[in-house]
């Protein structure tokens, strides 16, 4: 799993540089969100403008971050969603779920 | 509506790696089809999702008894019926019993059979001789 990480406003924002999270690189991204959050990093966002699909496995890797985050008082919050990947956290309705951003600004100024 | 015939086989290795190969095929499928009318991205992604799903599927169960498997994935497009089936040679489970995603409180797995029922037409999953076939029908 190619990703960055970025310190940015009092967020750990996470770039994901891929263009695919599913079973091959889900494992991986919840094992890096789970080792963030437990060493204190508990207000993450996941900066997802290069994925252009994403799977089931990768929806539970981001649930997972965002139930461990919100466990220790944090949270997980997702930004730049391509149309399609929407589309699957509205047919989960984890829409409902996650706090989902046009862009980071958007997320940044959502806290201020 | 007349698609010719297009049939698609692949045998991969009980390895999530080639989930984006057998994805793909699907996408590239979907923009390539004659005659379809539908929104044609929207059906390239489904049908990259329901694959990648289906053979996660199978690559797992396979690798629960049998970890040097392989995993058959045949596509078939015929008239306006798009089928799939995914072969493995786990000890398979019951379709019937998968129950439906709890919305209101979600769970990091069980949305994978979820996305091919609501995406597709048609999924069954039977016992053929010595495998198992999931099958999965769309109507084009």
């Amino acid at each position: 799993m190619k990703l960055n990480l970025e310190k940015m406003n009092g967020y750990s924002v996470i770039f994901i540089q891929e263009e695919r999270i599913d079973a091959h690189n889900s494992g991986e991204l919840k094992e890096y969100i789970l080792h963030m959050i437990e060493r204190g990093e508990v207000n993450i966002i996941v900066q997802l403008e290069s994925v252009r699909f994403i799977d089931s496995s990768g929806l539970g890797a981001l649930l997972s971050g965002y139930k461990n985050a919100a466990a220790k008082s944090g949270k997980l919050a997702l930004a730049c969603c391509k149309q399609q990947v929407l589309s699957m956290f509205e047919l989960t309705r984890l829409n409902r779920v996650f706090e989902i951003y046009t862009d980071l600004n958007e997320a940044f100024e959502s806290e201020a | 509506m007349c698609n010719s015939i297009l049939q698609v086989d692949v045998i991969i290795p009980t390895q999530t790696k080639y989930l984006d190969l057998i994805g793909s095929i699907g996408e590239h499928i979907a923009k390539d089809l004659d005659n379809f009318s539908g929104d044609r991205e929207a059906l390239a992604y489904h049908l990259n999702l329901v694959l990648t799903e289906a053979t996660t599927n199978a690559i797992k169960h396979a690798t629960l008894t049998t970890p040097k498997d392989t995993v058959r994935i045949s596509i078939h497009i015929q008239d306006n019926e798009l089928n799939i089936k995914v072969y493995d040679h786990g000890q398979g489970f019951d379709l019937e019993t998968v129950p439906l995603p709890d919305f209101d409180q979600p769970k990091e797995s069980g949305m994978g059979l979820y996305f091919i029922r609501t995406l597709m037409d048609s999924v069954t999953y039977t016992k053929q001789n010595d495998c198992n076939v999931l099958e999965i029908i769309k109507y084009l």
